[in-house]
């Protein structure tokens, strides 16, 4: 039950943009397609709360993310939305399963090593947990995010172009498994991206 | 994974700044707590070892010699008085004591005092072992020098000429351990009392040239104290001691009976007499303001070494809060708030200057332990009492507030952190 109504915002008087409505029930996947520069990652940022809207809403579970104050928004999404990005990023002083642990930590879960394993051994890199996540490779890396995305069992997952870095393969790989461990944790999972290789994996796309 | 494991593990995942940080608050602290103990501990023991003496008698010279040789022991006497003259002043109606001191001899370092009972009661000594001298040539040893030489009741020694090792020795003449005393923490364990007789007796030789030398000073000294009316009442007894006049002392340390004594003996002994009287309290204020000078500069350098240790913490933390903008939006999204965030840069800072802190502590103790080795050895001083003071809360007080300042600017640039912009630069 993820809903946005009549989205928009500015950076300023000559960029701005207004996207279109999206409602997605549960167990709903999307692929939104776009060109660069048509507001991809604002949207996504949007949809996230990391942004504030010129006008519009978005409601996700019944909470409408934008009415919430800054602190119970960055709470919401702890433990609601898991986010994936373009170019993974982490804890640098943390190994992978620190950084897990700490993710666990921020939402104000207990910090749970069995889930920690099971989610990185869903991933195929579960033999890297005490490794640092920037010595990993590039293809596990995008795994390694999609665990931070995913452990806290959140009921939206947003990525912002995952697959745009990676070769066709581990593309596909990386696309497969949003798709698998958003399927397991029974989330929506909304891909952004302009890589139209993912378009032949699903059913439901938006075009911006 | 706690914000607070997560501060160590920031400071530890840079080694090169946080040591540097580091460094720079050990060596000012340090330098600082340093600085507060050994002053503390100088004052301490200056001020405990002249309790109870009101004024010091001896040749004439630098008072501040007089006092460092005759109430510390640790400079060259500046002469020796005539006892008879002394003794008139000791009958004085304004003197309570008088403490008669010879000395000029050693044994392995450690000075030979001739005085009498009054002296080791002075500092409140008792004896643990032995007795106090009661003959000649009997000694009893101050703490210190009996546990660092090794000395028992019944050894016999021989002093040396002189206050330091290797002075010609009177061999003719052995004393004999009679008694040892417990400690004090004042300048009697450093010391060996004996009889004032005993250190005429070494010395008896050499008298003998001396005494037409002195007798001169006595007759010129009396021609000019005639002039003064008051003059008399030290004559009373002389001639009684005829056969004394001969004997000296070197120093001797006087107690009064009233505050009145203060005001008019050490003015009177000055110009009316062969002698010198100096003050210690006046020697020592004036010591400790010449001091003041050196540990001023000092302590100053100490505080813009700490300064500068603030600014290193403070391009440390902001440095890698540069490198971890993208980190700090990323734990943003995962669900930390804002004072989260500002929590883990003040602990990273505040942890920071707190360890600096607590080496620099430990770096002041251990400095000062060297030093109380030093002074062991070069003056026979040790420190004793290695205790907190009220200084150096603070000392940890600045230190926190430098940390908590060197952070406050990282710490105001992450609250502000626009989530969106720092993820979309990256």
């Amino acid at each position: 039950m993820f809903k946005t109504y009549s989205l928009s915002f500015a950076y300023n008087q000559q960029v701005s943009f207004h996207f279109p409505d999206i409602e997605l029930d549960a167990g709903e996947n999307l692929l939104i397609l776009g060109e660069s520069g048509i507001g991809k990652t604002t949207l996504l940022h949007l949809m996230a709360g990391l942004l504030q809207p010129q006008s519009g809403r978005v409601e996700l579970m019944g909470t409408l993310i934008h009415e919430l104050s800054s602190s119970q928004l960055d709470r919401f999404r702890g433990s609601h939305i898991g986010l994936v990005f373009q170019r993974p990023h982490f804890v640098r002083a943390l190994s992978l399963q620190e950084n897990l642990a700490l993710v666990q930590h921020l939402a104000r879960k207990p910090v749970d090593k069995s889930r920690i394993k099971e989610v990185l051994d869903g991933l195929g890199i579960g033999h890297k947990l005490s490794e640092k996540p920037h010595r990993l490779s590039q293809g596990e890396q995008q795994r390694a995010a999609i665990a931070l995305a995913v452990i806290n069992r959140p009921q939206l997952i947003l990525a912002d172009e995952p697959t745009s870095s990676l070769d066709d393969k581990n593309a596909n790989r990386v696309a497969r498994l949003l798709q698998e461990q958003a399927f397991t944790t029974e989330a929506q999972l909304i891909i952004i991206t302009h890589d139209q290789r993912l378009k032949t994996q699903f059913s439901n796309t938006l075009t911006l | 994974m706690s914000i607070f494991r997560l501060s160590l593990r920031n400071m530890t995942s840079r080694p090169l700044s946080t040591t540097l940080s580091l460094v720079l608050l050990t060596l000012g602290v340090g330098m600082i707590a340093l600085l507060l103990q050994v002053n503390r501990h100088i004052q301490q023991q200056m001020e405990n070892n002249v309790r109870g003496i009101d004024m010091v008698v001896g040749a004439k010279g630098s008072p501040l010699q007089l006092i460092l040789s005759a109430v510390y022991h640790i400079d060259a006497p500046t002469g020796n008085i005539a006892l008879h003259e002394a003794e008139r002043l000791q009958n004085n109606r304004l003197v309570a004591s008088g403490i008669p001191l010879s000395y000029g001899d050693s044994y392995q370092g450690y000075r030979i005092v001739g005085t009498d009972h009054q002296y080791p009661k002075l500092y409140v000594a008792t004896v643990v072992e032995g007795q106090l001298w009661q003959a000649p040539f009997e000694v009893t040893v101050g703490a210190t020098v009996a546990n660092l030489l090794n000395l028992k009741i019944g050894d016999n020694f021989v002093g040396a000429h002189g206050l330091t090792e290797g002075g010609e020795v009177h061999d003719e003449h052995a004393y004999q351990v009679v008694g040892i005393f417990d400690y004090t923490n004042s300048v009697l364990d450093q010391l060996i009392l004996t009889a004032t007789e005993s250190v005429w007796a070494a010395h008896h030789h050499e008298e003998e040239s001396d005494t037409t030398a002195s007798t001169e000073n006595e007759s010129h000294a009396h021609e000019e104290g005639e002039k003064d009316p008051e003059h008399h009442e030290y004559e009373e007894g002389e001639e009684h001691h005829e056969h004394e006049e001969a004997r000296e002392i070197t120093a001797m340390l006087v107690k009064f009976r009233s505050p009145m004594g203060m005001v008019q003996l050490p003015r009177r002994v000055n110009e009316d007499t062969n002698m010198q009287a100096a003050v210690p309290a006046y020697e020592i204020s004036r010591l400790f303001s010449l001091m003041g000078v050196g540990v001023d500069t000092l302590s100053t350098i100490a505080l813009v070494i700490m300064a500068v240790s603030g600014l290193s913490v403070f391009i440390s933390l902001f440095n890698a809060l540069k490198d971890r903008q993208y980190e700090m939006a990323l734990m943003r999204t995962y669900g930390a708030s804002r004072w989260q965030l500002v929590g883990l840069v003040l602990q990273e800072g505040l942890l920071l200057t707190l360890a600096g802190f607590s080496l620099g502590i430990l770096v002041s103790r251990l400095g000062l332990w060297l030093i109380s080795g030093l002074m062991e050895a070069s003056y026979h001083y040790s420190f004793s009492g290695w205790g907190w003071m009220a200084e150096e809360w603070w000392l940890l007080a600045s230190a926190l507030a430098i940390g908590l300042l060197a952070s406050l600017i990282p710490a105001i640039r992450v609250f502000r952190i626009n989530i969106s912009k720092t993820l979309a630069d990256a």
